[in-house]
């Protein structure tokens, strides 16, 4: 049985033009001790589905799926309060900006106790040994005086390891990491990414890595699906996909990859930009920027057949 | 921290200095240019011999040059004497320090009663974006902001005492009690005194007065309240407290209330001037005894020693809570605390 | 591409724009509306208005509204304690009230700003002494520092006017140095000033333009505070004298009746609360559309 599995779920926000779906029609599957990399541009709602799949969506947003279930335990028919049991302590997740992701009111040790404290993960007496202890699992030098800071007294990398330490002070089953890299120093985000991949290593989880780099993926990921303008377009094993990507956008995107551009004199780039919320071409929502667009793909919408969502995908037979 | 504490004590301190003999000067300026000889409305309209006048504007100094008068006025401050009233021959830091603490009762209560509602109220219409509490809270406050409030005060009388007679209209207790000035604070002594009759007294002298004079407070607390918590509501670090599986009770005290309120405390510091001011027009209504009402009345007897010794006074209170305030703003918000 | 941007309506103009954003403000046009009539009614007062409002009539003290029983409908609002016409006195008082709105917000502003902009360029000692002594205005309670000015220039509604500009002056010059200071340290002012452009043109072409918003807002919230500030004065008899027309001072006068003529008592503060609401309403309005920072 897969740990996080999703079928048809769509998210809605309403605007001031109307109700605008930021997701459409994404399925996710995440076993026990995988990988999976969520790829694509700003936009493209890879976020918005982990965090409706976290129930943080607050209203006016709207979740609908057909199958949200957690271990088995169906997520939407869950009341709040169990809900929330499942939430931060089963399934966990660390957040993009570590600098604003801490409350600059409490000090850092306090707020990971807080989430032990709330699901009860270990006697109250031991609370701040678990701490300690969780500071040093994620390699914060000192741990013991340092549990006093607060974050704006620390370092973005530094803050993300407590970020990680708090994600995973109740050992959930499943991570969330939503381009936990991307506001840090390039140094840094090589660290922070090897601590993820050993903590799940070494604690069995599914980690979810939301990312919009290429390089991370093809590093980390054992399986990747990659989004694009709140669907997704395609999904593969990490080795079948950069051998042979079978959605155009998701060809053009290694192509984009500095690594793959060998010999050639300027890195490819695509044409366009992600639509918005007023500019949804109909049908397939990659066709003004693709280049084997076809009059089908300019009227009708492709569905999802053999992981990739393509009227004419790349290596199929002709 | 402690070191850093001081210094910043310290240099908050430095920056009162200039502010502080601004606000002398601006009391001397009170008697110099207010017109007539101080020294004629002294001794009232009685008229005096031109020697006479001369010898006394000798012997208070009031034939130096300016500069040396404000020096010897300044003096005389620093040494705590500001003055005689010229009515009733009191100092006026006695009369000020027998009146203050009924403002100060007062002033507590209404800015108790503003936050004790405008907070929740601030907080709930926030959590509730777009309600219809929402906007009746936002309208109420902007109405509550623009109220006339020595007007307002007429109205609470006319209704709560004159049409429904369950207030008194004015004091502040009964006279059939007597109770021991112990602290000044009516409420305090008829709660010390174990009178309960004193204490309901009290408290139904309390509640119309305080209503008025918290109305505004009242209103820009929740207006403010709510903007701070819109703000805060949509910080990264609420989503992840939301994320931990905090109940919506708990993130919205703990984690947002406590970053909210950084700028709430703030404005609610900087309101202690305005509420003197509106302390001035509530005593005069409910005729309370208190130094606004001391002022208004100081000025119906060409009392000048008073008025200018009293509005120093309350400047000096004003700088002086303002400090308290920027110390509290170091104490609640960790990322000026260096 | 080119057919998707077809698709996107024009940009309308930039009042239009405004206008969208700040009727989206309900309470906003509501307080326009206000503003509206109490406009109209002061310019119209001598032909809308019955009476003169200081005449007294000798025989028609205290007469209620037209609605409570004895009410005359040559007085639809009652008559005062010396037999003046309220509705009169009111319209009369709403006329003196946007004067001395007016009058004192724009003397505000126009010195204010001055000094603001003063303090801001010159910077150094000049900007030093000018916002210390804004400092210490500002610790006075804005009633106690306005009764003290009365006090020294004597009761009246024109001293009392001056005592409000006074008293409401440190919030422009604040204001005015702030976005000037802010403006100051963008590219395009160095631009222009290393065009050649001088002092005054930079201070008063270029810097004021731009930080022009925050200044149109707080010309309407100083509108409410004028009106209120002039009327609590009156109130305590130290603004506008008797028999003038003037909202505070009319209640000021009316103490003594509360028990037989509610009528002398409410109207005139109904009349401050709606005018006070709808400037604040407007003021409200206005910086939800000036300013897109504010707005949510």
């Amino acid at each position: 049985m897969a740990l996080l599995e999703i079928r048809n779920l769509a998210v809605e926000f309403g605007t001031a033009r109307g109700r605008f779906r930021a997701v459409d029609g994404v399925d996710v599957t995440v076993d026990a001790g995988e990988i999976l990399c969520i790829v694509g541009e700003s936009g493209s709602g890879k976020s918005v589905s982990m965090l409706a799949a976290m129930g943080l969506i607050a209203w006016p947003g709207r979740v609908t799926a057909d199958v949200m279930r957690f271990d088995g335990t169906d997520l939407l028919g869950l009341s709040a309060r169990d809900r929330r049991k499942v939430v931060g302590k089963d399934m966990a997740m660390v957040f993009q900006e570590p600098m604003t992701s801490l409350n600059p009111c409490y000090p850092i040790g306090w707020q990971i106790a807080e989430a032990l404290r709330v699901h009860n993960a270990v006697p109250r007496n031991k609370v701040q040994d678990r701490v300690v202890e969780l500071l040093e699992q994620v390699g914060i030098p000192d741990a013991g005086r340092r549990m006093n800071a607060f974050p704006h007294q620390m370092s973005g990398g530094m803050n993300q390891r407590v970020m990680i330490a708090m994600a995973i002070s109740c050992n959930p089953r499943l991570l969330i990491a939503d381009e936990p890299t991307t506001a840090l120093d390039v140094t840094i985000q090589k660290q922070i990414l090897d601590l993820l991949i050993d903590l799940q290593a070494s604690h069995g989880m599914g980690l979810v890595l939301i990312t919009h780099d290429m390089g991370v993926v093809a590093e980390t990921a054992h399986r990747v699906q990659v989004m694009y303008a709140g669907q997704m377009v395609e999904e593969q094993s990490t080795d079948a996909l950069f051998a042979a990507p079978r959605h155009p956008y998701t060809a053009a995107l290694l192509d984009a990859l500095p690594e793959r551009a060998h010999g050639r004199a300027r890195l490819p780039t695509i044409p366009g930009v992600v639509p918005g919320i007023d500019d949804r071409p109909t049908g397939c929502l990659f066709n003004p920027r693709c280049g084997l667009v076809t009059d089908l793909c300019r009227s009708t919408k492709p569905l999802t057949a053999n992981g990739v969502r393509c009227h004419t995908p790349l290596g199929a037979p002709a | 921290m402690v070191r850093s504490m001081f210094r910043f004590l310290f240099r908050r301190i430095a920056l009162i200095v200039p502010t502080f003999i601004g606000v002398t000067f601006m009391a001397f300026l009170l008697i110099h240019l207010v017109p007539g000889d101080p020294i004629e409305a002294r001794v009232g309209e009685r008229g005096i011999a031109p020697e006479r006048l001369a010898e006394l504007r000798h012997e208070f100094g009031y034939d130096l040059p300016m500069w040396q008068q404000f020096f010897k006025y300044e003096v005389q401050i620093v040494k705590g004497d500001l003055g005689m009233s010229v009515v009733t021959q009191q100092s006026v830091w006695h009369e000020f320090i027998t009146l203050f603490p009924a403002t100060v009762e007062l002033s507590i209560a209404a800015i108790l009663f503003a936050m004790l509602i405008g907070l929740p109220m601030g907080v709930i219409a926030a959590v509730r974006r777009g309600s219809a509490f929402d906007y009746g809270l936002m309208g109420m406050s902007v109405t509550g902001a623009s109220m006339p409030i020595f007007w307002w005060g007429l109205m609470m009388i006319l209704i709560f005492s004159v049409t429904l007679g369950i207030t008194p209209v004015s004091g502040r207790i009964s006279d059939a009690f007597f109770v021991e000035p112990w602290s000044g604070f009516m409420l305090i002594d008829c709660y010390w005194s174990e009178d309960e009759g004193a204490c309901s007294s009290a408290w139904s002298h309390m509640i119309l007065p305080m209503i008025v004079l918290g109305t505004i407070p009242l209103a820009i607390i929740a207006r403010m309240t709510r903007s701070s918590m819109l703000e805060v509501l949509n910080e990264d670090y609420v989503r992840t407290a939301r994320a931990k599986g905090l109940s919506t009770p708990r993130v919205v005290i703990v984690h947002a209330l406590r970053n909210a309120l950084i700028p709430v405390v703030t404005v609610i510091g900087l309101s202690v001037s305005g509420l003197l001011g509106g302390a001035i027009l509530t005593e005069t209504i409910f005729s309370w005894p208190g130094v606004g009402h001391w002022l208004v009345e100081s000025i119906a007897r060409r009392d000048y020693p008073v008025l200018q010794g009293g509005s120093l006074l309350i400047a000096v209170l004003v700088i002086m809570v303002n400090l308290g305030v920027d110390l509290l703003y170091g104490f609640l918000n960790p990322r000026i605390r260096r | 591409m080119s057919d998707i941007a077809a698709k996107t309506p024009p940009m309308p103009g930039a009042l239009a724009l405004f206008w969208r954003s700040f009727a989206e403000n309900r309470g906003a046009v509501v307080g326009l509306a206000i503003m509206g009539i109490l406009i109209a009614v002061s310019i119209l007062a001598d032909v809308i208005s019955l009476h003169s409002p200081i005449e007294q009539f000798r025989e028609s003290f205290l007469i209620p509204p037209i609605w409570q029983e004895g009410g005359e409908w040559s007085f639809p609002l009652g008559t005062d304690d010396v037999g003046r016409d309220m509705l009169s006195r009111l319209i009369y008082g709403a006329r003196l009230s946007l004067i001395i709105g007016f009058s004192v917000a724009s003397l505000a502003l126009l010195t204010g700003t001055t000094l603001g902009l003063t303090a801001a360029f010159a910077g150094g000692i000049v900007d030093i002494v000018i916002m210390r002594l804004m400092d210490v205005l500002l610790v006075f309670p804005s009633l106690l520092l306005a009764i003290v000015i009365v006090a020294i220039l004597g009761p009246g509604l024109f001293n009392a006017m001056l005592a409000v500009v006074v008293v409401t002056l440190p919030g422009y010059t604040r204001l005015a140095r702030a976005s000037a200071l802010a403006e100051l340290a963008r590219d395009y002012v160095t631009a222009t000033r290393s065009a050649g452009a001088g002092t005054l043109r930079l201070m008063f072409d270029v810097v004021l333009p731009n930080c022009a918003a925050p200044l149109i807002v707080q010309v309407s919230l100083g509108f409410a505070v004028a009106i209120l500030d002039a009327a609590a004065l009156g109130f305590l008899g130290l603004g506008a004298q008797p028999p003038t027309p003037e909202w505070g001072t009319m209640l000021s006068g009316a103490l003594q009746f509360y028990q037989r003529a509610w009528w002398v008592l409410a109207l005139p503060g109904f009349a401050i609360l709606f005018t006070v609401l709808a400037f604040n309403l407007v003021g409200d309005g206005l910086r939800d559309a000036l300013d897109p920072k504010l707005k949510r």
